[in-house]
């Protein structure tokens, strides 16, 4: 159930996304200021801004920004991280204990403080928030990636690897990698998920994406000056943010129950 | 316990030198330097030596940390530049509106978690349980800052119950709470949502225990047993999620006073950034991620006050 909703919900905004680099009703980021803060109506479907730009072109356009972040950020964070958690596991000892440690420390640290202190010493702009949000994810899946590589080196499979003369990293790329997947892929649906709400909050606060790219929580951001003439700028950009990661908890959860029964919550 | 409290604090001390090194190499790793980044890209190379002299950054890297560090403990955390005044005041004014923001948003999250968590057990399997669930659900995908925007719509545009933003002062506290209501409303019911989940599945772990068994045998009521057997023993998975959610919290409520122009620290934050003043910055994140780690010891210690296997080492 909640596997095939979120599949279609995450599915309609990647479609939005695909569908706004060939069409939109109108260029997201057309001035028209002859028809400003329009009510909803045959020609603006959504109503128009405080610029006269067409907010339902914005909204497609916006998940642009959202899915790119959330693919980069959760492409990092599992490229490092798992290699991380992959060698912490194989290799063992000292390492594995400074990996984790390391780690620990990294998790104390606020993903949006270390987001913020980022944008602040290096400017805002959409590719320092990506890095930032994508570093914030290394840990997450490097201690992930470590405990399930563990369980899995002591399973049959991995010491007949062994057996056999593989070396530990063979085994842990070649052996342990297919066999930790599910848990991995779970995650990432629910880093996805938090990649893009932290991008809308920092977007929101001037330092993601600038102009003239759109993105769901810039639009909030300017939405909020016009809160008493137009209120509804300041609704459709959230109902956005929210379909787009209430699909991906969904499929993150869907995904959990089909990929891995014993997880399965006990309700 | 003293020897986990006493491990802990070791921890503790660790992670706080390590928080403080990661601040201390973001600034570090500036083009330039901070004077640079402060006077921007038109200025003299006289006046960004001027500066860098009276912010001290002529001084080698391992000196200019100690100096921080010290200074700190002192209470003493140098200039800002573009306010001109000392940091450490600044700091404290802005404290005296997120510490209480954050605490309040914390009593929203606990109260309403503690009271949909044991509603929706009491009702496991049916609407009710159903409902708390659908809407938690909900409830992890909103942003916080958005759910403080549809606040502000229904209760100061529509309704004109509450102020839309601003801050009154504490020299009148009914005024001064009046205008936290809002933002410690959107800040809380955001992590009431995680938290209820937490609860709900701790005390459902709890309810199935033999010592429930027990407690209905010798004659409770399932009410009386859920509160007098199945939530202490939920308490300290719960006080751990609710110390780790601290983070995002802290966090919310530096995007969540934007919303509503509060003078607290997150404001501070996005004033200072705008500003290119580097170094309030950076001692307003160490302040808070310091606040995160220190609560998120407080919590290990007391969940292992509460439950002995977690003393464990």
């Amino acid at each position: 159930m909640s596997l095939r909703l979120g599949l279609l919900a995450v599915g309609l905004v990647a479609l939005a996304a695909l569908m706004s680099l060939i069409w939109t009703p109108y260029p997201p980021a057309a001035l028209d200021v002859a028809h400003k803060l329009g009510a909803p109506s045959a020609a603006h479907w959504l109503g128009s801004d405080a610029l006269g730009r067409d907010v339902a072109s914005e909204i497609l356009a916006g998940a642009r920004i959202s899915l790119l972040v959330g693919v980069i950020a959760v492409g990092v964070g599992l490229a490092l991280g798992v290699a991380l958690g992959l060698i912490a596991a194989s290799v063992g000892g000292l390492i594995e204990d400074a990996l984790m440690k390391a780690c620990d420390f990294a998790y104390a640290f606020p993903a949006l403080l270390l987001a913020i202190l980022l944008t602040a010493t290096y400017g805002p702009g959409i590719v320092n928030a990506i890095s930032a949000i994508g570093l914030a994810n290394v840990p997450v899946f490097a201690k992930l990636t470590r405990a399930a590589a563990n369980a899995a080196l002591s399973r049959d499979y991995a010491l007949a690897a062994r057996a056999a003369g593989r070396g530990a990293v063979s085994i842990a790329f070649n052996h342990v990698l297919p066999n930790i997947a599910a848990p991995l892929i779970v995650q990432a649906t629910i880093q996805f998920a938090i990649a893009i709400l932290a991008e809308a909050a920092l977007s929101y606060l001037g330092l993601g994406a600038q102009p003239p790219l759109v993105s769901w929580g810039r639009m909030l951001a300017d939405a909020q000056s016009w809160l008493f003439v137009a209120p509804r700028l300041a609704v459709f950009p959230g109902l956005a943010i929210a379909f787009a990661v209430l699909g991906l908890n969904l499929l993150g959860d869907g995904l959990r129950d089909a990929l891995d029964p014993k997880l399965r919550a006990r309700s | 316990m003293l020897s986990f409290a006493l491990r802990r604090l070791g921890v503790l001390a660790a992670t706080l030198i390590v928080a403080s090194l990661i601040v201390f190499a973001a600034l570090e790793a500036l083009p330039g330097n901070a004077a640079q980044t402060m006077l921007g890209a038109g200025a003299t190379p006289e006046a960004v030596a001027a500066l860098a002299s009276r912010l001290g950054l002529d001084q080698p890297i391992p000196a200019r940390y100690l100096a921080w560090i010290g200074g700190a403990l002192r209470g003493d955390l140098g200039l800002s530049y573009a306010y001109n005044s000392p940091i450490a005041a600044l700091i404290g004014e802005r404290l005296a509106v997120t510490l209480p923001l954050a605490g309040l948003a914390m009593l929203v999250a606990s109260a309403v978690a503690l009271g949909a968590g044991v509603y929706a057990v009491e009702r496991r399997g049916r609407a009710g349980d159903a409902a708390v669930m659908a809407l938690s659900q909900f409830g992890l995908a909103i942003p916080n800052f958005w759910l403080a925007i549809v606040l502000v719509l229904i209760f100061s545009v529509h309704w004109r119950w509450l102020p839309s933003g601003g801050f009154p002062g504490w020299a009148d506290p009914a005024k001064a709470l009046r205008a936290l209501v809002l933002p410690a409303l959107a800040l809380g019911l955001v992590q009431a949502a995680i938290l209820t989940r937490v609860t709900r599945s701790a005390l459902v772990e709890a309810m199935n225990e033999d010592f429930m068994r027990t407690a209905r045998a010798k004659g409770l009521s399932r009410r009386a047993a859920l509160w007098r057997h199945a939530l202490p023993n939920a308490a300290p998975p719960i006080l751990v999620i609710a110390g780790l959610q601290f983070s995002s919290l802290i966090a919310g409520a530096v995007v969540v006073e934007n919303v509503f122009v509060l003078p607290g620290l997150g404001r501070l934050i996005a004033q200072s950034i705008a500003n290119r003043d580097v170094l309030v910055v950076e001692n307003c994140v160490m302040l808070l991620a310091g606040l995160v780690i220190l609560v998120n010891a407080m919590v290990d210690m007391a969940a292992a006050a509460i439950d002995p296997r977690l003393r464990a080492p």
